[in-house]
């Protein structure tokens, strides 16, 4: 573990890693999936049972063991599938967001590439259920280098849940996942993403967004579950007029974890709209939250809250950023790092709750963030995650 | 009900209630005068355990209970409750999840609860947050009604609150009391008087809060001492006209 005062990044060497893992065998249908696995999807809130999904992409190691769509207008491919069969997506679309030798990581990934999902909605989908996808991890030591590409055409409106687990009693991995989303004109997308990797796993998401004119973008991401290091900063462009981006993230750092995560939004056409959400609990681990607004446009307006408690010992860091380039742009940050206030306490405690029920009330609600379209199954697993969490924090 | 004796109070050391005696049968309501700054709410947060009021002496007494030192949670489970005048907001907390806790298990109808302090659209919602001020005085009455306190510490009910809810909320606390015609569609006079009433105090300024609950008691705190006690209206009505200095000649 490293000091837990400094909030340097841990190196992460990539020759300890292999890049080499057996293949696993593609499953035709979902029930297939060992029950172990299905177990660690579901955590993550990827429902292998569930007839309420619109499609499901799984990734163990580097093979994808199961692709299927039953919604007419959602493309799901692995993504070497897709590059072959559309000669636009390389022309267009892949590599042209995410620089391949921004770092060691996603030159990494562009050099030996694992797969990664290809989702398509088609213009004016409307999908009602979730798509869910799931990379996951079973090989131990094993560098996962994914390249996800997300389409959402014009007017279409979608849900994707990502979930990133490993598997039980790995000791060693690291994911490098290099994602390029498009959401054009008037299209819709809220992604969800659920990490639970471990402790020993390094992670290394590399994320950018393009949000076209009159586009949405909501992204939540949850990570209450032990990791080793986590790191990541995507970036989301806001093109068009009238683009909308919202983050939401909660994240738990317990002992032995560092998580540097924060969004950078750029809105760079008029009447964009930009909220950066974030709560975390630093739990003996180390969390560096950050946030970046960058205004380019008059008419711009963009908010962004960060509230970090500690509790225990660790580190939290909030770095809160604005910059505005026009005039008339309108800008706002709120970042709060504290305890949490007697005065809640006390006042659940007057109610008849004990000190520690009254606590452990004040951090759920702490983490719960409203969070946009979760399906109900995937709110209630959060919820116990979230109380489970806050038991092992005390 | 509630005995305090003797009682001396002090906050960061400094001396905020001095020799406080002060008795609530069962059932009654009393109500406590006193200008700004009198101690009133520190003796009411003393009551109820707050930290930060030190008791450097004396000793209160709940359902012959010495409960000086307990904890603030004991205290409330014995059967205290208290209104707060600006209790703080709790993030992620709905108003439902806060009434539900504060009824500890007893099976409650939360919609009748929220129809009856006119605070339907409020469940969803964090507690306390951006309400106004009638509406935090409404919330507190919700939270209390679920908790069914059978002694109840009110920290000026009407403070903040307009003429049409100091009506709602006269209703609200005569029915935690068990006390008054709290509605038309409720039990009869009979009914209501053959139920054990709660036991109160009350902190009002204006004493408005007086047309519409029934007190049984009033008393002055001045300068961290209780100088009087007598019937509420007349005190009220000593102090409209001479002030609360008057009220010091009466020094118990």
């Amino acid at each position: 573990m490293h000091d837990v005062k400094s909030n340097e990044q841990p190196t992460v060497d990539l020759k300890q890693y292999t890049t080499e893992a057996e293949p696993h065998a593609y499953l035709e249908t979902l029930d297939r999936i060992a029950p172990e696995d299905a177990d660690r999807f579901l955590n993550v809130g990827v429902d292998p049972h569930s007839a309420c999904r619109s499609g499901t992409f799984i990734q163990k190691d580097s093979s994808v063991i199961h692709n299927s769509t039953c919604h007419a207008g959602v493309e799901i491919l692995p993504i070497s599938g897709a590059l072959a069969k559309y000669e636009w997506l390389a022309e267009k679309y892949a590599w042209k967001s995410v620089d391949p030798n921004k770092d060691s990581f996603t030159a990494g990934a562009r050099e030996i590439p694992h797969e990664g999902y290809f989702m398509r909605i088609h213009a004016g989908t409307k999908v009602a259920h979730p798509i869910q996808s799931c990379l996951y991890i079973a090989k131990n030591n094993f560098s996962q280098n994914v390249h996800n590409i997300v389409i959402v055409e014009a007017g279409a409106d979608a849900h994707i849940i990502t979930g990133c687990a490993t598997a039980p009693h790995l000791t060693s991995g690291l994911h490098v996942g290099v994602s390029e989303f498009y959401i054009e004109k008037g299209a819709t997308l809220n992604f969800t993403m659920v990490h639970d990797w471990g402790e020993t796993v390094n992670v290394r998401p590399r994320t950018v967004t393009h949000v076209g004119q009159d586009a949405t973008y909501i992204s939540n991401y949850i990570s209450l579950k032990p990791v080793g290091s986590l790191q990541m900063f995507p970036t989301t462009y806001l093109d068009g007029p009238g683009a909308v981006a919202r983050f939401n993230s909660v994240l738990v750092a317990a002992e032995g974890c560092h998580l540097d995560v924060g969004s950078r939004v750029v809105l760079d056409a008029p009447r964009t709209r930009a909220e950066i959400i974030s709560r975390a609990i630093a739990a003996g681990g180390q969390i560096i939250a950050r946030g970046d607004l960058v205004g380019n446009h008059p008419e711009i307006k963009a908010h962004l809250e960060c509230k970090g408690l500690i509790l225990k010992n660790g580190l939290m860091h909030a770095v809160p950023e604005l910059s505005g380039s026009v005039p008339g742009v309108e800008m706002s940050h709120e970042a709060a790092v504290g305890k949490i206030d007697r005065r809640e306490i006390e006042y659940l405690m007057a109610r008849g709750l004990d000190e520690d029920e009254a606590v452990s009330t004040i951090v759920r609600g702490f983490l719960n963030v409203d969070i946009e379209g979760l399906p109900p199954a995937l709110r209630e697993k959060l919820d116990q995650a979230i109380a489970e969490t806050q038991e092992d924090m005390m | 009900m509630l005995t305090i004796e003797g009682l001396e109070v002090e906050i960061s050391g400094k001396p905020i209630l001095n020799n406080v005696n002060m008795e609530i049968p069962d059932g009654e309501t009393h109500i406590l005068f006193g200008p700004n700054g009198s101690g009133k709410t520190s003796l009411m947060m003393t009551i109820m355990g707050f930290s930060g009021y030190t008791v450097t002496r004396g000793k209160i007494t709940f359902k012959g209970e010495d409960i000086t030192h307990l904890p603030i949670h004991e205290r409330a489970q014995l059967g205290i409750g208290v209104s707060f005048q600006r209790p703080p907001t709790i993030n992620g907390l709905k108003t439902s999840q806060m009434v539900e806790l504060c009824g500890r298990g007893r099976s409650l109808d939360l919609d009748a609860m929220a129809e009856e302090t006119n605070l339907k659209h409020f469940l969803n919602r964090d507690v306390n947050h951006n309400f106004s001020g009638g509406e935090i005085k409404r919330s507190e009455m919700l939270q209390l009604l679920a908790q069914d306190p059978d002694l109840v510490l009110l920290d000026e009910p009407e403070s903040g609150v307009d003429l049409e809810n100091i009506s709602l909320l006269g209703d609200l606390i005569n029915k935690l009391l068990r006390r008054g015609t709290y509605s038309a569609n409720g039990p009869s006079h009979k009914a209501l008087s053959e139920q054990a009433a709660k036991s109160a105090l009350v902190i009002t300024h204006t004493g408005h809060i007086l047309d519409y609950i029934t007190a049984d008691k009033g008393q002055v705190l001045y300068n961290g001492v209780l100088c009087c006690s007598r019937n509420a209206r007349e005190i009220l009505k000593w102090i409209g006209e001479y002030g609360y200095e008057e009220c010091t000649r009466c020094t118990m």
